[in-house]
């Protein structure tokens, strides 16, 4: 059973702190939906929880270890999207999905490349250049990488339905239904409600959380 | 483990392959500058013989310096850095990989240059072998070196003049003893003293530098 703990959170950007005193748990199977104004620290919270930022106070685990000490054991549990797609334009879009992935830890060859960019509706575009295709579409080989079977248990996902059209959102919501069915854990940020099926779904509005 | 390394290695040579513009500058760049020397100090066969390793040392540390930027920079740029970051391998191994792809991409193409402009020099055939050895055993060094500059600087406005004000000192001692394995004479105590020094020192790079590296990247990215 996987669980991400978070205890005593607080978060700042430069000098200014963003939010404090944040705490909860995600077991299997269930989400998180943060939300909250432009600058609440959204992105800060998912790049403290994914290890690329450190927190002012307080501590991040999984399964009951702080996230420093396990590091690229964590690192194997987890997909993080951040606001930048992470797409080369040198790259051909399957290029993209394979290399991502198997950077992530998920072997991915030809075929599987062409399957996931195929669930995503960009079955047309694999072979072309990134730099060709458009922001919906670069971000939709972005998330093709959750289409590659094994996912790790936890997805971190910053603004995943941005530049989505209205397929493209049933596609995605889809992927993260049989997820977290599967005993995923979902952390998300967006500012569009989308009909997400969870054992448990939480919200976290950061505004409410400002420090003081 | 090993896996992980090639992969980096062959994706930073595709990115490399469709992107030949950008590796052709740092050629380019190399040739230009061991080219206009000659011109300006002169035709004198034998003053030519003399500076032509510094020389030529000295243009393979101005390219690889402008080639260090490359290094993470694009990787930074569209968010492939981060990714890079959250990887299941060690930062390291993932760096030591990039490096690798860097050094064969601005490197070895400048070693591989190097008979072409030492014939402008006047450089006989021994001098250019130890001269060509001597980059070969340096510029990797100087790639490891950079990689360290390149981290810390990654996302500081000006960064490019600031990874030079860095890695140029830091440099020295590999400029030096590259240097000094082609000026002595082959064979002799001293040109093996210089090229023992110049292994050691790439050696001492190849186990700190991408430890090194890949803390500044984490500490750049926070």
């Amino acid at each position: 059973m996987a669980a991400l703990q978070v205890h005593q959170l607080a978060c700042g950007r430069g000098d200014r702190q963003l939010f404090s005193d944040l705490n909860f748990e995600l077991q299997d199977g269930e989400a998180l939906w943060l939300k909250g104004r432009n600058g609440s620290g959204k992105t800060s919270l998912l790049r403290v929880l994914c290890g690329l930022g450190r927190p002012l106070l307080g501590e991040v685990r999984w399964n009951g270890a702080p996230i420093e000490r396990l590091r690229e054991d964590y690192h194997r549990q987890l997909i993080y999207c951040g606001h930048a797609a992470a797409v080369k334009d040198d790259l051909l879009a399957w290029e993209n999905v394979a290399m991502s992935s198997t950077l992530s830890g998920i072997a991915c060859s030809r075929r599987q490349a062409l399957d996931a960019l195929d669930s995503v509706g960009l079955s047309a575009q694999a072979t072309r250049p990134a730099r060709a295709l458009s922001q919906g579409q670069r971000r939709r080989v972005a998330l093709a990488r959750l289409a590659v079977e094994p996912l790790p248990p936890l997805l971190l996902l910053d603004e995943p339905f941005v530049a989505l059209d209205q397929p493209a959102v049933h596609t995605l919501c889809g992927t993260l239904n049989r997820h977290l069915a599967d005993g995923g854990i979902l952390v998300y940020t967006t500012h569009q409600a989308q009909a997400l099926q969870a054992r448990r779904l939480e919200q976290f509005d950061l505004d409410q959380l400002v420090a003081c | 483990m090993l896996n992980a390394l090639l992969h980096v290695i062959r994706r930073d040579l595709l990115l490399a392959f469709r992107r030949r513009t950008d590796v052709m500058g740092t050629l380019v760049f190399f040739c230009i500058v061991g080219a206009l020397f000659p011109l300006g100090v002169g035709p004198e066969p034998e003053l030519l013989r003399t500076l032509a390793p510094g020389t030529l040392w000295v243009a393979a540390l101005l390219a690889s310096t402008l080639a260090l930027q490359r290094l993470f920079g694009a990787d930074h740029a569209d968010g492939t850095l981060e990714q890079l970051l959250l990887s299941p391998e060690p930062l390291a191994l993932i760096v030591a990989g990039k490096v690798v792809a860097h050094w064969l991409i601005s490197g070895l193409p400048l070693v591989l240059l190097t008979p072409l402009l030492a014939l402008q020099f006047g450089l006989d055939a021994d001098a250019t072998v130890a001269l060509a050895l001597s980059l070969l055993i340096g510029t990797p060094a100087l790639s490891l070196v950079g990689a360290i500059g390149a981290a810390l600087t990654l996302d500081v406005r000006g960064g490019g003049v600031l990874v030079a004000l860095l890695v140029l000192p830091l440099s020295a001692p590999v400029l030096i003893f590259g240097a000094g394995v082609a000026v002595a004479e082959t064979g002799s105590t001293l040109a093996d003293a210089n090229l023992l020094l110049l292994c050691g020192l790439l050696a001492a790079a190849a186990a700190l530098a991408p430890w090194a590296t890949a803390s500044a990247l984490r500490i750049s990215l926070e």
